[in-house]
């Protein structure tokens, strides 16, 4: 005689008040023991309405709502939006405004995957350590900001057509500084971490996608290149000055938890690259156009502009929509943080809880670019 | 009265002040008398009610500083102060939080059962105070020596797996659940090479009680069985739910496992225990495997002991602040494919080499132990062979170029758009 | 660098599969009716010529006497882009189009995004609920005619209490 035991499967709510979910995102989870059955992601928590506050405010207002959209990634989105603004506009970009934004945003690429991974190792459940070496070195490219615009997370330093203040004096020797250090300090953290057979276990071959399934999702950024495709925006669709400067776009083919944490790892490097690069390329000159080519007030002319670029977590884009007033009548942001996770319930069933947030950190989200 | 424990310079020194009446007594040379003779029986209840308090509350002291030392150390691996404004150095940061959570508020579920919810704590920290009254902690200093100390030291530790399923059960919280469900399959599961692991340092010692192990080390037996102290720790890891082992609390995926609901007095007792059990383990490898008490002159055996106790420690802080956590299936497969074979292997290398030498003196020792590092290191060498996972070298970049098409076939320049910037 | 397909030529091409589609074209951007959607995205995704894998973003604009759905594609292969723009809701009434979702997933939370701020119905999603704003939520807030913060607050007699609303969303356990 067998005895049957009766299992059920148990539906569990994780979030939003959980340590590991980057802030308030909440899953409906049912699990069957440890293992994922179905997930149910909600949204919205940190809603605050971007869009429909930028149509009240001047394009130049604007800038303050992109910071804090991605409050990892404030430059990048200046950037973006600034983009847009210029195509809506016609503007042309002064030189040395555009190098420095350039600078600035790469700046601010290192120190977003610096948290991305970060807070990846921390979700594997290591005590603090890893995540308080990333965020030492984040916190110098922190301080450069400082010198460029006072501000630290909220930066707000581009302007249409470059950026508002050129950088002192003593920021290129700084930045120097940060440059020279930075390189050794992510080969101590490819020492610690990529060799460490812990992470490798853990994250190799769980949450794999693949690049027909990642397309058909419109996931991109370093989730894509992950899976081995080629494609970055810097390269592919060069913006600003991306086209006078060279830089290799790291490629994984495994398309896994590591292959993701990697790409990072390795992308970081190559922005040390470009920045290097900037800085030997960049002139003397106005960091913005004349007031009376692009006053403050901006009208740009009737129509509609998308501009997109290659955020730290995939493209991020602005569809700006004008009506000839000093307001966007319409201001559409291409969130790669929301977009990223339409596959999440694809990446998650069939796991343990244990990789859950490891999956779920491996896309590297922004709440504040997830729910606006 | 002649108790069998005027051996114990602990309990003697107490004692006979006490009740000096007793021939015992007097035969060592105490005069002084508090009781009329006839109470000896009260002597030795008072004596006993000292001596638990003592060395109960020196435990739990010495948890108050271990907190402490942990978040100094913390503090210097990440490149931060640590805890530095109550007191020197922060030291009495520890006492402000114990005094802190003793003022919570103790909050009980609607959906708990009452009465398991608060007996969870008891039981947890119940075995753990009661392992150290088996431990010697210097010459003559200890509260009991068993016979069969190490038998007992593994048969009581295994309550606390009870008491965190009684903890998950009663908050009904099925975050706690999961806690619960992990803690019956890891700590189980690692009872098993924990107790073998340390059948090696029995057949050396001939004797299960810990004095006699400590008095059998003429050479430390972390040099005769290497093996033994590996599984032993990483065992203890796990039994005391240490990163990388600290499924049951997960901070990262259960929040805080089945402490979810507790709050106040109830939930420092866990963390009290938990924090206790790690120096109960350092306390025991330092018995079992690295000498105990012996040491060298002038400095007491006292001292030695908690040197040696706060060396694993460190040791073992320096584990659980590296390294991240492993998943459970890796766990449970690290016990039973590793830690388990490794026991047996240790297990059979060290019963030839009694059989070779019944009785060993310390060249025999030296030999048995060169024997055993060479075992150790195939050993482990084999195992993690065995349970690594399959490698991939990471493409460099730009040479192994993906199959996926990305630009292959540009877009002519007929249908292309000219009227200005495209993006 | 990524180029853009000429509106014009881009509509000619798609009216050699689908004559009727197409309802204007003019620099970048392709007008087409709200109907043969699913006809024209699965032919710009599958034909050889477009090869449209990546549906950058989808999002409407509200013109007030109608709203305008705006699709924004991206080609891997042939590195371009195109525009694909769809005019609903004449007069306000009920604007509806339908979904992408079947044929990028990718549509899936965007669509979803879309409803939720600006009211556009996609038809044949198939998890057709809000998505940042809680279901109930008073009008859609990204419509010109969402004016006030006045209209997005629930009157008392309408609220739901915190226990009812954890009810319907789950067993609030967890």
């Amino acid at each position: 005689m067998t005895t049957q035991v009766r299992t059920e499967p148990i539906t569990v709510n994780l979030g939003p008040q959980h340590p590991s979910t980057h802030g308030v995102f909440r899953m409906r989870v049912t699990f069957d023991g440890e293992e994922i059955i179905d997930v149910e992601p909600i949204f919205g928590y940190l809603h605050r309405g971007s869009e429909k506050l930028a149509e009240e405010r001047t394009y130049v207002q604007v800038v303050t709502l992109t910071d804090r959209m991605d409050y990892v990634g404030s430059m990048l989105n200046n950037q973006a939006y600034m983009l847009a603004v210029e195509k809506l506009a016609g503007v042309e970009p002064a030189p040395r405004g555009v190098w420095l934004r350039m600078i600035a945003s790469e700046l601010q690429r290192i120190a977003s995957h610096l948290v991305a991974v970060g807070f990846l190792i921390q979700d594997l459940g290591a005590w603090g350590t890893p995540l308080i070496y990333t965020m030492r070195e984040r916190e110098k490219i922190l301080d450069l900001f400082e010198m460029l615009c006072g501000a630290r997370i909220t930066n707000s330093y581009l302007r249409p057509g470059g950026v508002f203040m050129d950088a002192p004096e003593e920021f290129w020797p700084a930045m120097n500084e940060v440059l020279d250090e930075l390189p050794p300090r992510i080969d101590d953290l490819d020492d610690l971490l990529t060799d460490n057979d812990i992470i490798f276990s853990r994250t190799k071959g769980v949450s794999v996608l693949t690049p027909e399934q990642m397309l058909d999702a419109s996931i991109t950024g370093p989730m894509l290149r992950a899976a081995g495709v080629d494609w970055d925006l810097r390269h592919r669709d060069p913006y600003d000055y991306y086209d006078q400067v060279t830089f290799e776009r790291p490629l994984h083919t495994a398309g896994d938890n590591f292959a993701r944490y990697w790409v990072r790892v390795q992308e970081m490097r190559e922005s040390i690259k470009i920045i290097r690069q900037c800085e030997k390329l960049i002139e003397p000159g106005s960091v913005r156009p004349e007031h009376d080519d692009v006053p403050w007030l901006l009208r740009p002319p009737v129509g509609d502009a998308y501009a997109a670029i290659e955020h730290s977590k995939g493209e991020l884009g602005f569809y700006l929509v004008s009506d000839g007033s000093i307001s966007p009548y319409r201001c559409h942001v291409r969130a790669p943080s929301l977009i990223n996770l339409t596959l999440l319930r694809d990446m998650l069933v069939g796991e343990l809880l244990a990789d859950m947030f490891v999956s779920f950190g491996s896309v590297d989200i922004n709440m504040g670019e997830v729910d606006r | 009265m002649n108790s069998p424990f005027l051996d114990n310079s602990l309990f003697r020194n107490i004692y006979c002040y006490l009740a000096s009446g007793s021939d015992d007594c007097a035969a060592r040379g105490y005069d002084v008398a508090i009781l009329p003779s006839g109470f000896e029986w009260l002597a030795f209840a008072l004596t006993a009610f000292i001596i638990i308090n003592i060395v109960t509350n020196a435990g739990l002291g010495a948890v108050i500083v271990y907190i402490w030392g942990e978040r100094r150390i913390l503090g210097r691996i990440q490149n931060r102060t640590g805890p530095n404004r109550w007191g020197p150095f922060g030291t009495l940061t520890s006492v402000a939080d114990a005094i802190k959570t003793l003022f919570k508020e103790d909050i009980v579920p609607d959906e708990a059962d009452r009465w398991l919810f608060n007996l969870a704590p008891i039981l947890m920290v119940f075995p753990v105070l009661m392992v150290l009254s088996v431990i010697p902690f210097g010459v003559g200093t200890f509260v009991v020596d068993l016979n069969v100390g190490i038998l007992f030291v593994i048969a009581i530790t295994s309550m606390s797996g009870i008491s965190v399923v009684l903890a998950s059960w009663a908050s009904g919280n099925r975050i706690a659940i999961f806690a619960g469900m992990r803690s019956v399959a890891m700590l189980i599961s690692y009872e098993i090479p924990m107790a073998l692991s340390l059948i090696g340092v029995l057949m050396l010692a001939g004797s299960m009680s810990l004095g006699a192990i400590v008095d059998a080390q003429d050479i430390p037996f972390i040099l005769v069985q290497p093996l033994g102290l590996f599984v032993f720790l990483l065992a203890a890891q796990a039994e005391t739910s240490r990163t990388p082992f600290d499924l049951i609390e997960a901070e990262s995926e259960l929040a805080a496992g089945y402490l979810n609901d507790y709050s106040s007095m109830k939930f420092g007792i866990f963390f009290l225990a938990e924090f206790l059990a790690t120096i109960v383990a350092s306390m025991l490898i330092v018995t079992l495997f690295l000498g105990g008490w012996r040491g060298w002159e002038p400095i007491p055996s006292q001292i030695w002991f908690a040197g040696k106790t706060v060396l694993v420690l460190l040791f073992i802080m320096w584990m659980r602040f590296s390294w991240p956590r492993l998943r459970v299936d890796q766990i449970l497969a690290l016990a039973w494919k590793g830690l388990f074979e490794l026991t047996l292997i240790n297990i059979f290398v060290t019963a030839i080499l009694i059989a070779i030498w019944p009785d060993p003196g310390i060249t025999e020792l030296l030999i048995m132990s060169a024997i055993n590092w060479v075992v150790f290191f195939i050993s482990i060498w084999a195992v993690s062979k065995l349970l690594r996972p399959g490698d991939y070298t990471a493409p460099a970049p730009q040479e192994d170029r993906p199959s996926y098409p990305v630009a292959t076939d540009e877009l002519p320049d007929e249908v292309a758009y000219t009227g200005g910037a495209t993006r | 660098m990524s180029k853009a397909w000429d509106g014009a030529k881009l509509a000619d091409a798609i009216r050699e599969s689908l004559p009727d589609a197409i309802v204007d074209a003019g620099g970048t951007d392709v007008w087409i009716k709200p109907d043969s959607v699913p006809d024209v995205m699965r032919l710009l995704r599958d034909d050889a010529e477009f090869r449209f894998e990546l549906l950058s973003s989808v999002t409407a604009v509200d013109y007030i006497s109608y709203f305008e759905v705006v699709y924004h594609l991206t080609s891997l292969t042939r590195n371009a882009t195109a525009v694909v723009k769809s005019k609903v809701g004449f007069g306000r009434e009920e604007a509806c189009i339908p979904s992408v979702v079947d044929i990028w997933r990718g549509a899936d939370l965007q669509e979803r995004e879309v409803w939720d701020l600006m009211g556009i119905i996609f038809d044949g999603h198939p998890n057709h609920k809000r998505i940042m704003l809680w279901e109930g939520f008073p009008g859609h807030p990204l419509r010109k005619d969402f004016a006030t913060y006045e209209q997005s607050i629930v009157p008392e007699s309408e609220r739901r209490v915190p226990s009812a609303l954890a009810g319907e969303i789950g067993d609030g356990q967890g």
